[in-house]
């Protein structure tokens, strides 16, 4: 076989990637998320319109600081989504951790913050293992599994605290949801860039890679030696202990509550859904899932500058997801496509 | 070969396309292209893909209107802008993918639309009537089971197509567009369903057939179309014209040998993979060994065991009794993961369910199984993914290319890369060239050969007799579950299909 043909073919494939048109380039580098970045750079600029102190260093930081958490949030909820699966149970996983952590300081008040985080985030750990073994192992659909940890956590949370949860926890271990470093950069933002740097390695690694290869298709990845299983559970522990990073957050942040992480599955789901990760998985980027995070933070401060009720927030929330799922925010090159296919095949 | 009905000057012209464009965002798919066709009359359209040939189809479908050209449907010019416009004039297309409602009866979808009503409610008894006497009508191998009451998600493939062709039917379609019907067909129902389409067109309608397998359309059609890039490039009498000249019009250069060169006896090694007594559910005795820089082929008919075997051996559907060594150490592999680490890898007949990962890039598909077994080797990177990508002559607009954009033949020249990047000691494949168009299935035959001279043991499962032929240093063909004979090189049709068909001239092999 003549290898001028090969070396040719090569050739042309190198000119056509070095000539891509510009655009695309930039289209394929966000992904199928792009939209995302510029509804996030609408609402930051709404944002600076309406409050133009919201620029100013602090008032941006604890911004960004309030968002950490649900950041977070969306990047472990990103890792279970793009692996084909959901998980509903990392808002009741944010309420126990912030008990736990109450009650444990009620009996241990001694224990150093690091070691109780390292307790917090190996819990979180085990819970996803449990959703992930018994999603994968009794095939129970994830749907459930995690609507019923989510139940079960939510129980043992009121059982355990009667309703309202007692313990305080020292300021110490508080510092990471409210404190700052050097004075200026709250913890919580160094928390939410580290969580951000590990998510984007992660997903560029080879489980990465072979975690939304089985999202995009279970079978294919199986057959090439993929152990999807072992896969889709570690994605499912990586949710758990993300989870827990933000009940620490959270839990520093505004203190203890037995409602502390209520409703913030739903708002991991929507950050990820707006950054135009596809609901059964193998497409979308970890980055615009986090982009969808600040987005939907964005939103919310911009609805209560504007004297929106808080009451909205869910009304918002639930227009924009099923917003951004209909709008084919999913995969917006290939609907577009379509529709000028149909038109101009219609006679003008 | 029949009669061509155009012979007969009375008969009208039942279809003329003439001078059809067709533009979409300013790429021109289709030029001036022209196409008569004769009641009666089984026409073929050949052409790689993205030659054309379905835009051409869609603007007779109604599914596109044309940039310019005209359709004239017995001497009446249309121009139809839906498909239901068309469908009214007698236009019916068959796609490869079915418009079939799967959880509904024959009876349902036959009249899907345009149910006969008796008072204000759907009339079941006529309709069934009515698909029954179809199906009789269609003759007894036809409908050999098929109830008007049956459940279409209860047919295999290829009866499923027999309730479009009836569909077609119950509708009057006068022109009946068919595409690429034989591709998910194995030989023998692809046998019934040329009987079928003859029928057809001895009814008078006139059928427009798509087509990559040269050998039917020389059996099947009066004259055969070839496009190339959109432009029509020749229309031929098959009696008048052969394969060689619409291969060259297709690819648009000669094409050599069709298969490259066979091993020659010395180059062949050691065995490389043995099994002794293999069986399973699907499967009994098995006794194989395949050696390094051999070419096995394996023939039989649908459901003969054929994909069984592949996946026993590749640990997808294992073996459950006998036993099994790769170069030289005992393995019965129990997983595809346990096949792989032996160094065993299998391009899946379902390229687009099984062997590609769709939405993903190029270089995610070709680099998913050394990620995933790392003891294969690290994935290529940067120049070595490139050499690889080069090496299967994938033609593709970048690395970051999803799968899915890709065409047939380049995505499975993908499959391979991804397993060549694990350095494979066996390479199995079931239907390696299947929806792949000409051009793309000699690259990879050739391909494989060369991995064959490379001292790779090569087993090739195909339901195209020419190619398990054509590419086997010897075939094994397969009948009910067992391997029910080797024959060496060359072997005819005839005697494969003996052989698989249970039907051995001296009927005393046990």
């Amino acid at each position: 076989m003549s290898t001028g043909a090969a070396h040719e073919a090569a050739a042309d494939t190198r000119t056509a990637t070095a000539t891509a048109a510009p655009r695309r380039r930039i289209t394929a580098l966000l992904g199928p998320g792009t939209p995302v970045y510029v509804l996030l750079v609408v609402l930051l600029a709404a944002l600076a319109l309406s409050d133009p102190s919201f620029y100013e260093p602090d008032r941006f930081l604890a911004f960004v600081k309030r968002a950490a958490p649900l950041v977070i949030l969306a990047a472990g909820q990103y890792l279970v989504i793009v692996s084909g699966e959901f998980d509903l149970s990392v808002g009741a996983i944010v309420t126990a951790g912030v008990v736990v952590a109450a009650e444990l300081y009620g009996s241990y008040p001694d224990a150093h913050w690091l070691v109780m985080t390292l307790v917090l985030l190996l819990a979180g750990a085990a819970v996803g293992l449990a959703n992930g073994l018994i999603t994968t192992g009794l095939r129970v659909p994830s749907f459930i599994t995690t609507l019923g940890m989510m139940l079960i956590l939510e129980g043992a949370v009121f059982y355990w605290t009667g309703g309202s949860p007692h313990g305080s926890m020292p300021e110490d271990f508080r510092a990471l949801g409210r404190g700052s470093a050097f004075g200026w950069l709250p913890w919580a933002v160094l928390a939410c860039l580290a969580a951000g740097v590990l998510a984007v390695a992660l997903m560029r690694s080879d489980f990465g890679r072979t975690l939304i290869a089985t999202g995009d298709s279970e079978r294919t990845a199986a057959l090439a030696g993929v152990r999807v299983h072992r896969v889709r559970v570690l994605a499912f522990v990586l949710s758990g202990v993300a989870a827990a990073l933000a009940a620490v957050l959270v839990g520093g942040f505004s203190g203890v509550s037995a409602q502390a992480g209520r409703g913030y599955e739903f708002e991991a789901i929507t950050a990820v859904v707006l950054g135009g990760v596809v609901l059964g998985g193998g497409r979308g980027s970890v980055v615009a899932a986090m982009a969808g995070a600040f987005s939907l933070q964005a939103l919310f401060t911009l609805l209560n500058l504007r004297g929106v009720s808080g009451a909205m927030e869910s009304t918002v929330q639930g227009v924009i997801v099923i917003a951004a799922v209909g709008l084919g925010a999913a995969d917006w090159s290939r609907p577009r496509r379509r529709r000028t296919h149909s038109t101009r095949g219609k006679p003008s | 070969m029949r009669e061509s009905p155009s012979d007969n000057l009375l008969t009208p012209t039942l279809l003329t396309m003439e001078g059809v464009s067709k533009s979409f965002l300013g790429v021109r798919v289709l030029h001036d292209v022209s196409l008569t066709l004769e009641a009666g009359e089984v026409h073929a359209i050949a052409g790689e893909n993205g030659a054309g040939k379905s835009t051409l189809m869609k603007v007779l479908a109604g599914e596109h209107a044309p940039d310019t050209g005209t359709v004239r449907l017995d001497g009446t010019e249309h121009s139809f802008t839906h498909p239901s416009q068309a469908q009214a004039a007698g236009i019916g297309i068959i796609h490869q993918e079915f418009a079939l409602l799967e959880h509904r009866t024959i009876a349902d979808n036959v009249f899907l639309g345009r149910e006969p009503t008796r008072r204000g409610f759907v009339d079941r008894r006529a309709m069934e009537e009515r698909t029954d006497q179809l199906l009789t009508e269609l003759g007894e191998s036809v409908k050999a089971g098929l109830t008007p009451r049956t459940y279409v998600r209860d047919l295999p493939v290829a009866r499923q197509q027999t309730v479009e062709i009836v569909k077609a039917l119950a509708s009057d379609v006068r022109v009946l567009v068919m595409d690429e019907p034989t591709a998910p067909l194995a030989e023998h129902e692809a046998g019934l369903l040329h009987g079928l389409v003859r029928r057809l067109a001895d009814r008078g309608m006139g059928i427009l057939y798509i087509s990559h397998r040269l050998r039917e359309i020389f059996e099947l059609a009066q004259r055969v179309t070839v496009l190339k890039d959109g432009r029509h490039v020749i229309t031929a009498r098959t009696a008048e014209t052969d394969t060689d000249q619409v291969v060259r019009a297709m690819v648009g250069r000669e094409l050599g040998a069709y298969y490259p060169p066979r091993a020659e006896p010395g180059e062949w090694g050691d065995a490389v993979l043995t099994v002794t007594g293999g069986g399973n559910r699907r499967l009994r005795g098995i006794d194989l060994t395949l050696r390094a820089g051999e070419v096995t082929g394996v023939a039989g008919l649908q459901g003969s065991g054929r994909t069984s075997l592949a996946r026993a051996l590749f640990g997808a559907a294992p073996f459950t009794e006998g036993s099994m060594t790769v170069g030289g150490t005992s393995l019965r592999p129990a997983s595809p993961r346990q096949a792989i680490r032996a160094g065993i890898a299998l391009v899946t007949e379902d390229r687009k369910a099984e062997g590609l990962a769709l939405r993903q890039s190029v270089r995610d598909n070709a680099l998913l199984v050394t990620r995933a077994v790392p003891t294969r080797g690290r994935p290529p990177a940067g120049r070595g993914l490139t050499r690889l990508l080069e090496r299967v002559r994938l033609q593709a607009r970048s690395e970051d290319q999803q799968a899915q954009y890709l065409s047939g033949g380049n995505q499975q020249k993908v499959v391979i890369a991804k397993w060549l990047a694990a350095h494979p000691r066996v390479l199995l494949f079931d239907e390696p060239t299947r929806g792949v168009d000409v051009g793309a299935k000699a690259a990879i035959h050739t391909l494989v050969r060369e991995l064959a001279r490379e001292g790779l043991a090569v087993l090739i499962i195909s339901s195209e007799l020419p190619e398990v032929i054509g590419m086997s240093d010897r075939v094994l063909v397969m009948s009910d579950g067992r391997l029910a004979g080797e024959l060496p090189a060359g072997a005819d049709e005839e005697d494969i299909m003996r052989l698989a068909t249970g039907h051995p001239d001296h009927s005393d092999a046990a």
